[in-house]
């Protein structure tokens, strides 16, 4: 079977998650990679959404985080200022998976505006939602999103959710109580924060893509780590389950 | 009935004023946009509009020049993409300049939590090393008395008129809804004012796992308002119409197929 690059990012972020550990799920490729998960080697995985669904065991891909089909399916499901202050705050989440409209080389995340000018931006995005306190409160932070130089910047324009602000030390002196961004999976493979001093590198790469070519999609000059891996491909069972999980949709 | 219980534009031009700070709620579920449809019928104008996931229907309030300022957590089309008419008015002020205030999921929950409440502010562990407090007034640093450790302070929110759709209603006002609760119960008991439309009014509310009651003496008016949700959903009553959410993709692009559609609203 041929794949291709978004169906090659979803399975690479679903295999991350792993037996019954709870995952803060934002809609998009986060919410397609995870119900993949639950669909295939992780049956016992904890999705949790936003709009209060805990435990939430959708038959089909939910269009958006409210979506009946969850609530339906969930083993609990509670109020939203409920699930911010006594699900999220405290740390009951493991994992969190995020997207991006821009992402930094200390994994910060930016949905807010395009642009410097806040009050007169070049594109106005959606904002925070749940966002920064996804990736101040959750166990660790896992960030999907599709490389591109325009994407991966230098600096993004708007700091909307904290990844490991200027590097080593940064998320301790916020007081912020998760890890922060461990991988962010992209189309063309996985970047992983230097252990050192927090920047991101380029750890492996998706079968058929070099190392230059993610290079040349990064607004900075990335790092390539001294011994890069290749990600298995996708299996026939990956495969056949994701795209029944995305039926008529598409697979972003 | 009683005088609680009222059509949907009797309530509506009761309640709601030129100027007046209003909270439409409903978290994907229970989005109260027949109501909403019937502010922009009656041509309001000055409204600063509350809501933490701003979509089809404050899109629509937005674009028919309601609304002067929004308060927000996330604008989008839930699972689709942009709002365009937000945009037009954030990025060139059409119809209308649009002044925001923009905070994220928790601090909003938070704020209206503190407004249920009775209390000036609340206190949440977020907001720290993002850009947001550089631009919004209503996000302080606040040092915990008894730890020391800083926190984020956020205002109350305690609108004028605040409006949700349920389930059902029994005769005397008493509402019961479930599934997803969002902000309901919170935004309800903040507001000076509130507005239930309901799918159903019925003679007694049959207990149902999980559901919250709202006594009837805690809201202003209820209005029977069947499909009132729509293109959102009310659980056990009707699904959610996705193709809706992508269909309004389309006709809120431009500024021309939106007016058509404006205008077929207000026929």
């Amino acid at each position: 079977m041929t794949w291709s690059a978004d169906e090659m990012m979803t399975v690479a972020a679903a295999r991350v998650l792993r037996g019954d550990s709870r995952c803060f799920v934002g809609i998009g490729l986060p919410s397609t990679a995870a119900n993949l998960a639950r669909r295939t080697h992780a049956p016992d995985l904890v999705l949790v959404y936003e709009s209060g669904t805990i435990g939430a065991k959708p038959d089909r891909l939910p269009l958006s985080i409210g979506d009946g089909v969850l609530a339906e399916t969930a083993d609990a499901v509670v109020s939203v200022p409920e699930m911010f202050n006594y699900w999220l705050q405290p740390g009951r989440i493991g994992i969190g998976f995020l997207g991006a409209a821009q992402i930094d080389r200390y994994a910060n995340i930016n949905t807010t505006v395009i642009g410097d000018d806040y009050a007169g931006p070049r594109v106005r995005l959606p904002g925070a939602g749940g966002a920064p306190e996804i990736a101040a409160s959750c166990g660790e932070v896992i960030v999907v999103v599709r490389q591109s130089a325009r994407t991966f910047v230098d600096r993004v324009d708007f700091v909307t959710s904290v990844g490991h602000g200027k590097g080593p030390g940064d998320r301790e002196r916020l007081g912020l109580r998760g890890r922060g961004p461990v991988l962010v999976i992209t189309d063309l493979g996985v970047l992983e924060p230097d252990p050192d001093d927090r920047e991101l590198t380029l750890t492996r790469v998706h079968p058929g893509v070099t190392a230059e070519q993610a290079v040349a999609a990064t607004g900075w000059p990335l790092r390539v780590a001294a011994t890069m891996t290749t990600t298995e491909p996708p299996s026939e069972a990956e495969l056949t389950a994701l795209r029944a999980l995305t039926g008529s949709q598409e697979t972003t | 009935m009683t005088a609680r219980i009222v059509p949907l534009a009797e309530a509506v031009a009761e309640l709601v004023h030129d100027g007046d700070t209003v909270a439409l709620e409903g978290f994907t579920h229970l989005i109260p946009v027949a109501a909403g449809q019937e502010i922009i019928r009656q041509g309001l104008r000055g409204l600063t509009l509350v809501r933490m996931t701003p979509d089809i229907v404050y899109d629509q309030l937005i674009g028919a020049g309601c609304a002067a300022r929004l308060v927000f957590s996330w604008a989008g089309n839930p699972g689709v993409g942009s709002l365009h008419r937000f945009r037009d008015a954030v990025q060139n002020s059409w119809p209308a300049p649009l002044e925001i205030e923009e905070h994220s999921h928790a601090g909003m929950a938070n704020r209206y939590v503190a407004g249920a409440s009775g209390l000036p502010f609340a206190v949440l562990r977020g907001y720290l090393g993002t850009d947001l407090s550089e631009h919004t007034a209503t996000i302080a640093p606040i040092r915990c008395p008894f730890t020391g450790e800083t926190l984020t302070a956020v205002p109350a929110l305690n609108p004028d008129v605040g409006i949700v759709h349920a389930q059902r209603a029994d005769r005397h006002g008493n509402v019961q809804y479930w599934g997803i609760t969002g902000v309901h119960k919170e935004v309800v008991l903040a507001s000076a004012r509130s507005l239930v439309t309901v799918e159903e009014l019925v003679d007694e509310l049959t207990p149902v796992p999980g559901a919250v009651v709202l006594p009837g003496w805690a809201l202003t008016r209820v209005s029977v308002v069947p499909g009132g949700a729509h293109p959102s959903y009310a659980m056990g009553y009707s699904d959610r119409d996705n193709d809706y959410y992508q269909a309004w993709d389309a006709i809120s692009r431009d500024r021309q197929s939106f007016q058509e559609w404006l205008a077929g609203v207000k026929a």
